[in-house]
């Protein structure tokens, strides 16, 4: 070999095996880039880290370092002379199962809490796809079941428990997930009935239903089905109020996920209907196999937006006297030695529901890959 | 007229049959007094130039698209709103399109059972081995697991054939199935369609590869404006265009 050929391997390997220069890689790499690439840039930088590590160092001080973990009985004295420098976690020690159970009696809370980790159950096999198959219904009946009979009780030597006494998690886990179960299909037959080109009348009537629920505050909803809706039914039929609510909710969700996939049917190109149609598939089959199934995918962020946005709107229930988990929290601090730790009271609670949004919101991205696998054009 | 020499052969059943038919799209008349009648066992080549409606011809024998005057009767059932009459008939004709419509959700081997399964009624078991026959005759049965987007555009499309037969059909319609393809994944389409020819399928076939209406056509038919402007023989119609439009349609077609 000459002295030429031999002065390391650059000269020999092929263009794949180069890496970006050093600069470029790493995470020192990307800092010089992005955090410190010219004079103005490094200032900036350097200012937010100041306030960044500030605030930091200032919240853990109060929430951990000053803060008071519990009282004895309801002297909040010591809470009170740390206001402003440390968090009164007592509060959450003192009134967690207020928070979580609402007025559900004392010492059948572990009902309720049985009742949430079998709603947390369902929603952990329902997302794992092994699971997707036709035993999947009847476990959910079978939760379900159960969490009803956990809640009332009246039946195998638990005592009744009557809905006026329900509140906290339950009540928010029951409205979102009955007001999921029942919007998505409810959603689905809207769609399909306002893109249906044969029969005016249902269309007419998916239009009217989707923008009239479209267009009022689910709040006046709300209050429609808990104080109007009564007027309207006979003397002695008396539907729970929870169950009003319930309704409302699935109605207004409802509209808007419709709207949802609507989105979802129109970017499905018309050659899949007609290569369906060609096969002879009814309308049924073609939606059902084809359409459907691309459409759903499609719609799959913006679907789990919806979702997200529900699960936090069960909160308005409040304003008809339903005690879900945020007006239970609410209530928690009414009593006058707790009065003023609302921030903490918030806090636990948006903890719970950051908690639930974020596992959705993970839960449908690591989903759209799934499905996308393999299947890109 | 050239007609005549190249009517239905006589004896056999008359499969498709289309009699004055007219269709307009809002105001505008799209076919303009089609008649054809096509034989059991015949394969015909529609040409002509874009926009002449031919897609929307042959759409209309599985009522991809309603034609609005005239008649319209495959294998003794006529199209009319009457849905069962246009499952009927949808259930006895294949049809390919230009740009291969698979499913993209399912796999080749489940584009290929899913109408066999739910409208047919067949048993899954049957329907994968039906399945995998057809597959193996497009000569694609190594890509039954794989997804459509994972294939080549030449594959898809045979694999589109597959799907069609998996049915049975008694005829074929294809759309223009090679425009799309890169030019050298014609030939493998094009193959499979000369071997369903020589098996004695019933095709009409949308195209512009003139060889392949030389080698396997009984009868090409000339469209032009929504009008069936001529039809002939291969040999005749090529070597023989009667009317001018024909002619000019050839000369660039043919260069
Ligand atoms: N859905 C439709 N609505 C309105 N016009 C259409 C529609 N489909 C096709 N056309 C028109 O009908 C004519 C014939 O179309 P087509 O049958 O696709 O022609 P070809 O297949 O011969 O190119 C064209 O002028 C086209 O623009
Ligand atoms: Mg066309």
């Amino acid at each position: 070999m000459t002295s030429l050929s031999s002065p390391g391997p650059d000269l020999r390997t092929g263009a794949a095996d180069l890496l970006p220069p050093r600069s470029q890689r790493g995470v020192v790499g990307w800092m010089r880039e992005n955090l410190f690439s010219n004079w103005l840039n490094t200032a900036i930088t350097l200012l937010l880290a100041y306030f960044l590590v500030r605030w930091i160092s200032g919240f853990v001080d109060w929430a951990f370092v000053n803060a008071i973990w519990s009282v004895p009985g309801n002297n909040t004295t010591a809470c009170r002379e740390a206001r402003g420098i440390g968090a009164c976690w007592a509060l959450i020690n003192e009134k967690h199962r207020f928070i979580l159970f609402g007025t559900y009696t004392y010492e059948e809370q572990w009902r309720p809490l049985i009742a949430c980790a079998l709603f947390i159950a369902l929603y952990v096999v329902s997302a794992m796809k092994r699971f997707w198959n036709k035993w999947l219904m009847a476990i959910w009946a079978v939760g379900l079941v159960a969490i009803g009979v956990l809640m009332w009780g009246g039946v195998f030597g638990l005592t009744h428990v009557s809905q006026e006494r329900w509140g906290g998690l339950p009540i928010t886990l029951i409205l979102s997930t009955f007001g999921i179960v029942g919007a998505f299909p409810l959603a689905i037959l809207l769609a399909l009935g306002r893109r249906s080109t044969g029969m005016p009348a249902i269309k007419a009537l998916c239009v009217v239903f989707i923008e009239l629920i479209r267009g009022v505050p689910l709040i006046s909803i709300l209050f429609m089905a808990s104080v109007m809706f009564p007027l309207f039914l006979p003397d002695g039929l008396n539907i729970d109020k929870l169950l009003r609510a319930q309704v409302a909710i699935i109605l207004f969700a409802a509209a808007y996920l419709a709207e949802v996939i609507r989105g979802g049917l129109q970017a499905i190109p018309k050659g899949q209907g007609e290569a369906a149609d060609a096969l002879g598939l009814s309308y049924w089959n073609k939606t059902l196999f084809i359409i459907l199934p691309q459409a759903l995918r499609i719609v799959i962020p913006p679907m789990v937006n919806t979702f997200i946005g529900m699960f936090k709107d069960t909160s308005l229930v409040l304003i008809i006297g339903i005690y879900d988990i945020l007006n239970a929290a609410k209530t928690s601090i009414i009593e006058p030695a707790w009065q003023g730790f609302g921030v903490e009271a918030y806090i636990a609670v948006a903890t719970l529901y950051f908690f639930f949004c974020f596992a959705m919101s993970k839960y449908s991205q690591k989903l759209e890959v799934d499905l996308n696998r393999g299947m890109r054009r | 007229m050239t007609n005549a020499a190249v009517g239905p052969a006589q004896g056999q059943p008359e499969f498709i049959q289309i009699v004055g038919m007219h269709k307009w799209y809002g105001e505008f008349h799209v076919l303009r007094d089609i008649n054809l009648t096509v034989t059991r066992g015949e394969r015909i080549v529609i040409c002509g130039p874009s926009g002449s409606g031919k897609s929307t011809l042959i759409r209309c024998i599985n009522r991809l698209e309603e034609h609005q005057k005239g008649q319209i009767v495959v294998d003794g059932i006529e199209l009319t709103g009457n849905l069962k009459n246009i499952d009927a008939v949808r259930r006895e004709v294949g049809m390919v399109f230009q740009s291969f419509n698979l499913f993209p959700h399912l796999t080749v081997l489940e584009n290929c059972t899913l109408a066999p399964i739910w409208v047919r009624k067949m048993p899954k078991k049957d329907a994968e081995a039906v399945a995998m026959r057809f597959l193996e005759r497009v000569r694609i049965p190594e890509q039954a697991n794989k997804y459509p987007g994972q294939l080549s555009g030449g594959q898809q499309q045979r694999v589109a054939i597959a799907r069609a037969l998996c049915m049975n059909p008694k005829v074929m319609l294809f759309d223009e199935p090679t425009s799309a393809l890169d030019p050298e994944m014609v030939k493998e389409v094009l193959d499979v369609m000369v071997s369903l020819a020589g098996e004695g399928m019933t095709m009409l076939c949308v195209t512009h590869e003139m060889g392949f209406a030389r080698q396997v056509a009984d009868r090409v038919i000339f469209m032009d404006r929504g009008e069936i402007v001529e039809q002939n023989v291969p040999e005749l119609f090529f070597s023989n265009p009667q009317s001018e439009r024909t002619k000019l349609f050839l000369s660039q077609i043919l260069h």
